[in-house]
Order: C-alpha cells, then structure tokens, then sequence
C-alpha cells in the first residue's frame, strides 16, 4: 500500500535508533502529534551549561518518524540550547538523506517536538530565575 | 537470511507444475488461437481445455467463462458490462464498502455515467448483513456486487442468501471471488452469482490472467472492442500462456483444496493461538470463524503497522499491513475502518496470509519474529502507558 522507498541512512536510524526511552524529571520535555490521526513523538531534553547533555525520545509512528526522532536526538545532542533551536524540519531531512515526498510531515513533527522540549526547558528557567 | 512469504492475498509464486504448463506456449506452440492453421489449432485446444479446468473449478459450464487479464479487469468487465446493458430497467446499484479497489473506484466511475450506488456497512466482524442487502433494494436496482471473501480480513460473506435475494428480486448479482476461488469450495450454482471474477496469480497461476464467469442468459456488454475475441465479451488476441497457466492453475487447486484448506487451517490456528497468548493487548480483526483459512489479520495496540512491517522484512518475513502513512497523515485502509476499528486500533494492523510453501516451522519463527518486532516497537512508543 504505502511505499516507502527510504534511503540506507533512514533504514539505518529505523532499525537502529539512537537514544530511545525517556529521562525522568527532565530539564525539558515536549510531546507533538495525536494518535487519531498520525504520528506521536515525545522528546525529554537535560541541560547542563546550555548544553544538551542527554537527550532521549520515544515514538508511535511509520519508519520515517522514528527515523526522523532518532535523527534529531543525534543531531542536537552536545548543542547549545540556541542552536537546538535552530535545527530545522529540512535540515533533519537532509541528514537523513532525504525523505520519500509523502513522508516529509514526520521529519516536522521531530523537529518541533525538539522546539517544543527546549521551549519547555528554557520557560522552566526563566521561572526558576524568578 | 532465511525468507518466509507470508503475503499470499497479494500474490502467489507459480506453481511449478503450472510454469511447466505453460513454457511450451512461450516457444514452440506460438500459434494464435483464431488461425485456422494447425498452428492455431493447438493453441485453441489449450486455451479451451483451460477454459474447461477453469469451469469446473466453479461447477459452470466452459461455455461461461470468460478471460480477461486479472481480477481488475473481471470486476470492470462484469460492473461496467452489466450496468450498462441494463440501464433501461435501471441505474441502481448495491455493493458493500469493504470492496477491492476494483469494484469501489468502478463504482465511483459509474456513479459519473449517472448510475446511483449504495455501499452497504459491515458489521464489526466484517460481515454484509442480508437484511440490510434487502432494505436497500429499490425498483430500480439491478445490480449487486458483494465480494465473496475480504482480501485484508478475511471475512467471507453469505452469498448464497444474498444471492437467494437477488433472484427472487431478479437482480444481477457479482461477486469478487479473487481470494476464494482455489482456496475454498465455489459453487456458482448454490451460491446463487451471475458473474464471478477470480485471478490467476492468487491462486498459485500466472500474473495478467483472470476469468469472469458470467451465467448462461445475463445480459452484459463488453467494454472492450476489438475483433471480437472470447465471443465477444473480450477482444484481443488471447494471452494463450497465461491462460493454460490459470487452466492448470485451477486443475491443482481443485485437486489439493480439502487437503490444503486444512492445513492451512491448522497453521493458522496455530498462528493465532500463539500471538494472542504470548502478545499482550493484541486480537484478531475479521470474523473467528467465516474466514479464509489463510487469513490471520492481527491488531497491535500501541505501535504503527509499516514500522512492524519492516522489521518483520529484516527478519525475513513479509506480510502487510492495513496502515499507511500518506502524504498528511497516517490512515486506515477503509476495509479496517468500515469494521469500526479506533485508528489508534487500526495503526496496529499485521496481515499475515499463508500459502502453499509454508510449513509450521515457518509459522514458529514468524510468531517469533512478530513477538521480538512488537516488542521493541513498544519499548519506543509514545503511546505506550507508563
Ligand atoms: C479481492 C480482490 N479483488 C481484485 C483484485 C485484483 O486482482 P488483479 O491483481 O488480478 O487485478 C485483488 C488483488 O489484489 C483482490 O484481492
């Protein structure tokens, strides 16, 4: 029915995801997508510095979002929280060597589950600053 | 790596007997059945001792059947020809929305010439209601079209009421019988059909090659035009190997059918029994006991069918799986939401279809392989609890 047609690396980062399973009471966590329809991503972020120091993930979705996460974990893992930031949907596709066409939603959604976490992390800071 | 084919109701390998069958009309017996040398001759005899295995495969008469290139075509042919022959009495059609794509988008191509169809619901088992065949049958009706066994789930319908109900109401009444014929006893006559479409490539024969039974007396159109090859009903040169290909095909399959239905039988029992014992928050889709011998079709709670499917593969073992995940979001096959399935439930969907080849050391390590794929997908669910 559905086609994927995935490169090596995505096959790669499917079958062998990087940095699955979550960090209890983490610096920062976000949580995108919703079951009835697609795709359910959840990241859990610790910081230390304004680095990323762990970073971890758990998914509900086709190959390409769990490529997509394990992707993302990879690529902001010992990143400033401003350059996490900066991580962008295309960006993870590229890395990935590129995405089927009708998958290229899911490398969105890691992204912004990636957004999401650092938002939840410095938003926490900023309350802990008073 | 070992490679165990579990994905039967897309396509079967060819039987050997069958490929040996059909070599010589590749090679020395080219000849083309409407020449009246000898050459033509003797594809003629093959392709009427085919016509003749494939009768009786159904219990029709040789007379009734029809080649075409597939099930795809089986279904326009019998849809459209129907349809449109009758249009004076008529332009109201029923069918159920379980349908192969064949019937569904005919259908919807229909509805354009101005022919209005009804798609009847099924029942959580995946089963067409007779009483609800009968509610939605009108003055104009002329046309019903409920296939005889679901290709996802597996679930085989009542034909022989429906069809008792369409003669007494003398409407035409087709079946897609892709996935039974070969599999499970057909009897056009007590299943009360006027047309039955079947494909050779299910049922261990060729790919490109199919029949449409059409009953002595229907009135039926071709939709194909041409020099009048099949009496009519189907110009174009006859696809003679492919032909003796179904033709034997059909002769294995009837000779092997009470044997090889109950072994897959037991495979399949013995498939499901283990899954839904050792697999916590897993159940079968589709009906538990009207159902293809060969069909298993599994729902997984909390993980997504293509990622399933693809660890099966890198196990080695192929199935499919009832989830796609398209360009907007991740859907259901409309057969798994027509049952009333959550899509959170019906994500989860493995279809596992067995086959000839199959053995039960086969059925262990997919059960296996199953258990290890759902597990690690769990580990890394979001959905999963806790
Ligand atoms: C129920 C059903 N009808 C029709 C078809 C189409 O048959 P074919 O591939 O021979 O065109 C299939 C095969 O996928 C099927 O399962």
């Amino acid at each position: 029915m559905s086609q994927p047609g995935y490169s090596d690396k995505v096959m790669d980062h499917f079958m062998n995801p990087r940095n699955v399973g979550v960090i209890e009471d983490p610096d920062g966590y976000g949580k995108v997508g919703n079951p009835t329809c697609g795709d359910v991503m959840e990241m859990f972020i610790r910081v230390k510095d304004d680095r990323i120091e762990e970073i971890k993930f758990r998914t509900f979705g086709c190959g390409a979002a769990i490529a997509t996460s394990s992707m993302t974990t990879e690529m902001a893992l010992g990143k400033t929280v401003e350059e996490g930031l900066k991580i962008t949907r295309d960006e993870v596709g590229r890395e990935l060597g590129g995405l089927p066409p009708n998958k290229m939603h899911c490398s969105n959604l890691a992204a912004d589950a990636l957004h999401m976490a650092l938002e939840d992390y410095l938003n926490k800071a900023a309350v802990r600053k008073g | 790596m070992r490679r165990i084919y579990m994905d039967h109701a897309a396509t079967t390998p060819l039987a050997p007997e069958v490929l040996e069958a059909m070599i010589p009309y590749f090679s020395e017996r080219y000849g083309n059945p409407s020449s009246l040398h000898s050459f033509g001759r003797e594809a003629r005899e093959a392709v009427d001792d085919a016509r003749t295995e494939v009768a009786a495969l159904l219990n029709a008469e040789p007379s009734e059947i029809y080649f075409t290139s597939g099930g795809t075509e089986s279904d326009n042919l019998a849809l459209r020809g129907i349809a449109r022959k009758n249009k004076k009495k008529g332009r109201h059609i029923i069918t159920s929305s379980i349908e192969h794509p064949a019937v569904l988008e005919v259908c919807k191509a229909l509805a354009g010439e101005g022919f209005e169809v009804t798609y009847l619901p099924v029942t959580r088992e995946g089963l067409v209601e007779v009483g609800a065949v009968e509610e939605a049958v009108r003055e104009d009706t002329i046309l019903i079209s409920v296939m005889h066994a679901n290709n996802e789930i597996g679930t085989i319908q009542p034909l022989e009421e429906i069809g008792r109900l369409a003669g007494e109401k003398e409407i035409y009444f087709h079946t897609d019988g892709v996935q039974t014929a070969g599999k499970i006893p057909v009897d056009v006559r007590s299943l009360g059909v006027d047309a039955f479409s079947l494909s050779g490539h299910k049922l261990y024969g060729p790919k490109g090659a199919g029949a449409l039974y059409i009953r002595k007396g229907v009135r039926i159109e071709s939709i194909q035009q041409g020099g009048g090859h099949e009496r009519g009903m189907r110009s174009g040169t006859e696809n003679v190997p492919g032909i003796v290909g179904l033709g034997r095909a059909a002769m294995l399959a009837e000779e092997k059918m009470e044997e090889e239905s109950e072994r897959m039988r037991s495979l399949r029992d013995r498939m499901s029994g283990w899954v839904l014992k050792e697999i916590e928050d897993s159940w079968l889709n589709g009906h538990p006991v009207k159902r293809l011998p060969s069909n298993l079709n599994f729902g997984f709670r909390y993980i997504e069918g293509e990622s399933l499917l693809l660890y099966l593969d890198a196990k080695g073992v192929a199935a499919s799986t009832g989830s796609a995940c398209s360009s907007k979001k991740l859907a259901a096959s409309h057969v798994l939401s027509a049952i009333g399935l959550e899509p959170v439930e019906s994500h989860g969907s493995l279809r596992i279809t067995l086959g000839m080849e199959n053995t039960e050391e086969d059925v262990d390590y997919a059960c296996r392989a199953i258990s290890e794929s759902v597990a690690r997908l769990r580990e890394m669910s979001a959905l999963r609890p806790g």
